[in-house]
């Protein structure tokens, strides 16, 4: 009786399983076999040996390095500032009662606006042509600075331009969620604080911070994720050749090394591809040993 | 410190500003809480209770009419100034600090002269803590505790900052049976220890009545009844109060009042010398039936529930506003076996006439009431 519910169980699992097995486990192990097959055909399906020369040879392009370099500046400087700005937002937010919602509206446009048009708004933001030196170039010149080309400029313009645009993009989602979260905490704890004489600031970093650590971590831990595997920003902003713009990113390496003009290197993607994967799954488990010690139940 | 409502009105504007459906929660409410005593506001659910509560801790701003603690007049001061102690229905203790750090939160608000050094502080946590028996318990946090002792850190953090006035928001009705006994004692014992002016809200007439000093009737945001439980009890000013306190419920009868007599039905059940004549609402409390085989108010017997030391008798009657009349009567009276109906002599002082239209008590000429 059991054992036949066993496999009844199983039977209903089937195609779940098949296609988590075709689309998810499957992918995932032939990337894992392909960076240590060493010079791979896809074409000839042959390959010449087994072992860690694509590891290598990833580890020693200085584009890979170049990608890497720019994704973790991306990661370190948009992740906690993202997330800083949307706190203060959404605290602002929810302490004012009039046009609440139309902000709430506002801030969550970006959200749902396309990717390649939002970049291309930054572009006529910050791009200097022939013909116009761009909207920030306007302001820097009132405080009597600049010119800068921020697109085709010098490396710290066009990495303050992505942090930015970045940040621009994640905010929404973050918004969304931590004015929930902050809606979600029970009125009565801050009538009760009120009432023994809290001030402002204590009731913010005691009361409101603590109740609403568990979505700030998780805000955290995917938007390292979400960092770790950014692309089409840079490719909106820089268009597509984002190595000789020095702004490639790691999955931008690996496109390239797969599909890119000087492409068709599978085993140097996967190596690449694989590389990430341990960043990023480093990154999360120390994201979740520090998560524990400190949100609260 | 005693607590004095003057004119004390909030009413809260209708969502819709095109309708005047203004909600008049607390309407004109004076009356004083002396000092040190314990207060139960009483009233059904949605009457303004937890409205007057929060006028009195300053966490609502009152429409019209004054707060006074003592001779200060704190209308106008924000909670945090007044010094009261508030317990919340729901706690609202910090769920994320243990008990030692929710109880010592509110003095480590205290600043400039006021703010205490930290062996001050533990001394004072200590306090509370033995106060409210949780001495035990300080480093949990309040998920790891029962709804009761949750309750006492409530308690604690209301009391460790010595409040001049503490609230109770529906402080039991989050505890079990059991557990909302032991917890009201409690609250009794602390109140008397600390002598600290206490008002606590709760719809449950027995709680209130039980552990109170004086108790507050409302309804619809008006005060119908102060006084002490069981003088309010006795003399209820009008149906409603008489309706609300008081388990099994007061049983009320269409009746009517001709030459000095109550009658309902056909039956005169009673002399009520002094009562004009005309219509009128017969509130007779569940202990005022006394069988008697000549007695003068007969009702038809539903069956008989033993309850140890009393007997609840179920009857029913046509003139009764509700489906059954319950009357509670000592065990050693023995109904006749079979008997389909049962008679009764009443008892003057546990029957309460009111006025048919407004439902105003009836006072009767004489020594009573």
């Amino acid at each position: 009786m059991n054992k036949e519910n066993n496999l009844k169980g199983w039977l209903y699992l089937l195609p779940a399983l098949l296609f988590l097995g075709f689309f998810m486990v499957y992918p995932l192990v032939d990337v894992f076999v392909y960076s240590f097959e060493e010079g791979y055909n896809s074409a000839s399906q042959t390959f010449f040996g087994v072992g860690l020369y694509n590891y290598a040879y990833v580890l020693h392009d200085p584009y890979f390095l170049q990608a890497l370099k720019n994704t973790f500046i991306l990661v370190i400087i948009t992740v906690p500032l993202s997330t800083v700005i949307a706190l203060v937002i959404s605290v602002g937010l929810n302490s004012i009662a009039p046009l609440k919602k139309l902000y709430q509206t506002v801030y969550f446009l970006p959200y749902v606006t396309n990717t390649l048009a939002v970049g291309l708004v930054f572009m006529i933001l910050f791009k200097k042509t022939a013909y116009t030196d761009g909207l920030a170039n306007l302001v820097l010149a009132w405080f009597g600075r600049g010119p800068v080309d921020f697109i085709d400029g010098p490396y710290w313009a066009k990495m303050f331009v992505l942090c930015f645009y970045t940040i621009w993009v994640v905010l929404p989602f973050k918004i969304l969620i931590l004015t929930s979260a902050l809606a979600g905490v029970n009125q009565d704890y801050y009538n009760a604080a009120k009432v023994d004489g809290t001030s402002a600031w204590r009731i913010f970093y005691k009361i409101t911070l603590p109740m609403i650590s568990p979505m700030i971590f998780y805000l955290v831990i995917t938007g390292f994720i979400g960092a770790f595997k950014a692309y089409s920003d840079a490719v909106a902003l820089f268009g597509t050749n984002l190595n000789a713009a020095e702004m490639n990113t790691i999955v931008g390496y690996v496109y390239d090394m797969l599909y890119g003009d000087s492409g068709g290197y599978p085993s140097y993607a996967s190596a690449a591809a694989i590389i990430l994967f341990a960043v990023v799954f480093t990154i999360t488990m120390i994201n979740l040993s520090i998560s524990k010690k400190n949100v609260h139940y | 410190m005693k607590v004095v409502l003057q004119n004390l009105t909030k009413v809260f504007p209708s969502r819709d500003k095109k309708s005047k459906d203004d909600v008049i929660a607390v309407n004109d409410f004076n009356f004083e809480i002396p000092d040190g005593k314990l207060i139960g506001l009483l009233g059904p659910s949605g009457c303004g209770k937890s409205t007057a509560l929060n006028l009195i801790s300053g966490l609502l701003r009152p429409t019209s009419g004054k707060v006074f603690f003592g001779d200060d007049d704190v209308t106008d001061l924000p909670p945090e100034n007044r010094g009261v102690g508030l317990v919340f229905q729901s706690y609202a203790l910090y769920p994320h600090l243990t008990v030692r750090q929710n109880i010592m939160f509110p003095l480590q608000n205290l600043k400039g002269t006021a703010r205490l050094s930290r062996e001050e502080i533990d001394r004072r946590v200590l306090e509370a803590a033995k106060l409210v028996q949780i001495e035990g318990l300080m480093e949990r946090k309040p998920g790891e505790m029962s709804g009761g002792q949750q309750q006492r850190v409530a308690i604690a953090r209301a009391v460790v900052k010595m409040p001049r006035v503490l609230l109770l928001d529906e402080p039991l009705s989050n505890l079990d049976a059991r557990l909302r006994l032991q917890t009201r004692e409690e609250i009794r014992r602390i109140q008397r220890d600390t002598g600290i002016t206490t008002v606590f809200v709760t719809h449950d007439q027995e709680e209130a009545m039980s552990i109170s000093d004086m108790i507050v009737v409302m309804k619809d945001g008006v005060v119908h009844q102060i006084g002490k439980p069981q003088q309010v009890y006795d003399d209820p000013v009008n149906l409603f109060v008489s309706k609300f306190l008081g388990t099994p419920p007061i049983n009320v009868f269409e009746g009517r009042v001709k030459g000095g007599a109550l009658f309902i039905g056909d039956e005169r059940v009673l002399d009520v010398p002094g009562a004009p004549d005309g219509p009128v609402w017969a509130g007779i409390r569940p202990e005022g039936f006394i069988p008697q085989a000549d007695g003068p108010f007969t009702c038809a017997l539903s069956g008989v529930e033993v309850m140890g030391r009393d007997v609840s008798v179920v009857c029913r009657h046509p003139a009764c506003a509700s489906a059954q009349i319950r009357a509670i009567v000592s065990s050693e009276i023995r109904l006749p076996e079979g008997a389909t109906s049962v008679r009764f002599s009443l008892k003057p002082h546990k029957v309460f006439l009111f006025e048919r239209d407004g439902e105003a008590r009836i006072r009767l000429a004489g020594a009573k009431g």
